[in-house]
């Protein structure tokens, strides 16, 4: 359980030159940062370049942090900008052009029948699917897809959270939805045609 | 007549998905037409697809005691030297503080400078000092022109780096004005626009905000004439100054 005013106290210490004081702060928060990490970027080494990354852009900018917030959720802003230059940094070390062309068609393009991704979600080859729908989108897209889909962020706090206007992240979350929808009606057409 | 049947668009549909889309409309046209319940029943499976354990690949670790004392282990020196540095800065700014009135002192008067000249020590501290000065800056507009701009940046690094670099900037400019060195000013006048610039922008900085930035470092030619300046400065050093540090 995160307590606020240990929060406090750990950050004070810090302050105060404590070094110590900043581990209980990573004892406490680092698999949260860990999994926002591993969940945006869907790689673990990434995720564990992020919490080191998170951790010490907390540290560096701690004279900014107003001791009345949440520290939990100032790291958690940190984090999801870290995790988006993580990804921008491994889309540049692929020498990927990020996309943002749109996908056609509306999404009863997807069977909704059997073999649906419902039936299928507990299982490795929606896993499979999944991921690799994430891998075509941009580190944009999946950034703020992420952020709303997995941690419930709305709009606005997903451009706050990475620095965006309002109608950037929308239109990032939807085109990262078509991808999504694409790369599972691709996969499910070839399903739905060897039933039949 | 009735009026056409608009049918909300994919995205209006995604929106309603994640109950951010304008409450009611789309509500009652899922109610009333069937094509769309489909269309929307389609969207939801696919995204019922993306969950917490779908996103990550299988058998990734977690986060436990372990791996936490792992990454505090490569934590704790990286935050060592960010204190160390954090007290370098804090002295560095009295000491450039402490040269700028050396520089006033010193240029401001023009002695003629024999090899003897017991102030030379001092105008050395200067030199050694605006050098450092020029070179942090330096970087700091290396780091900026190269920062790739192709979205939101954090340049919260850049930020406090500009602020530090400008309380000595301004130390510096006023010195060499009065000593009668314009060119070192407005060198160090163009160099306080800009890092007031960086110190004021928000982070994460928008692409087109730095791409802006980058046009006006490279429109002015600043890095190159801060370039220019540190390595005029750095000659100084080793040279004896027969005079004033005339480095503009």
């Amino acid at each position: 359980m995160q307590d606020g005013d240990s929060d406090a106290e750990a950050v004070a210490r810090v302050r105060a030159g404590d070094a110590e004081g900043f581990r209980v702060l990573m004892e406490r928060h680092g698999a949260n940062v860990h999994r926002l990490a591993l969940r945006m970027t869907g790689n673990p080494q990434d995720a564990e370049d992020v919490v080191q990354e998170s951790f010490l852009r907390a540290y560096r900018n701690l004279h900014h942090f107003e001791a009345r917030a949440r520290f939990g959720s100032w790291l958690y802003r940190i984090a999801a900008n870290c995790a988006y230059d993580a990804l921008r940094a491994r889309a540049r070390r692929q020498g990927r052009i990020e996309p943002s062309g749109e996908a056609d068609g509306p999404f009863d393009a997807l069977p909704t029948g059997d073999p649906g991704p419902d039936r299928l979600v507990a299982g490795a080859e929606v896993r499979r699917r999944v991921q690799a729908a994430m891998a075509r989108m941009s580190a944009l897209e999946r950034a703020a897809f992420s952020l709303r889909h997995l941690e419930g962020m709305a709009t606005a706090e997903i451009a706050a959270a990475l620095g965006l206007q309002g109608e950037a992240a929308k239109q990032s979350v939807f085109r990262a939805v078509r991808k999504l929808r694409d790369a599972l009606a691709d996969q499910a057409r070839p399903a739905a045609g060897a039933r039949g | 007549m009735n009026a056409p049947i608009v049918h909300p668009a994919d995205d209006d549909l995604v929106l309603h998905y994640y109950d951010e889309g304008p409450a009611g409309a789309v509500e009652v046209h899922l109610g009333q037409c069937a094509a769309c319940r489909q269309r929307f029943e389609a969207l939801r499976h696919a995204l019922a697809s993306l969950t917490p354990e779908t996103a990550v690949p299988a058998g990734a670790p977690a986060f436990g005691p372990a791996e936490v004392e792992r990454a505090w282990r490569t934590l704790a020196p990286k935050l060592a030297r960010e204190r160390t540095r954090s007290r370098l800065r804090g002295v560095m700014l009295p000491l450039a503080m402490a040269a700028a009135l050396v520089v006033a002192f010193t240029l401001g008067r023009r002695w003629p400078a024999p090899a003897e000249d017991p102030a030379r020590g001092s105008e050395r501290v200067l030199l050694v000092a605006l050098g450092d000065h020029l070179e942090r800056s330096e970087m700091l507009l290396v780091e900026l022109v190269n920062a790739p701009a192709e979205g939101p940046l954090d340049i919260g690094p850049e930020r406090l780096q500009a602020e530090e670099l400008l309380g000595a900037s301004r130390l510096y400019r006023a010195a060499a004005t009065r000593a009668g060195e314009p060119g070192l000013a407005g060198v160090l006048e163009e160099l306080e626009r800009l890092l007031v610039e960086v110190a004021h922008r928000p982070s994460p900085i928008s692409s087109d905000d730095l791409a802006r930035l980058q046009r006006r470092i490279d429109a002015r030619g600043l890095l190159f004439k801060v370039r220019v300046l540190g390595a005029r400065v750095r000659t100084r050093q080793t040279d004896a100054i027969p005079g004033p540090a005339a480095v503009s």
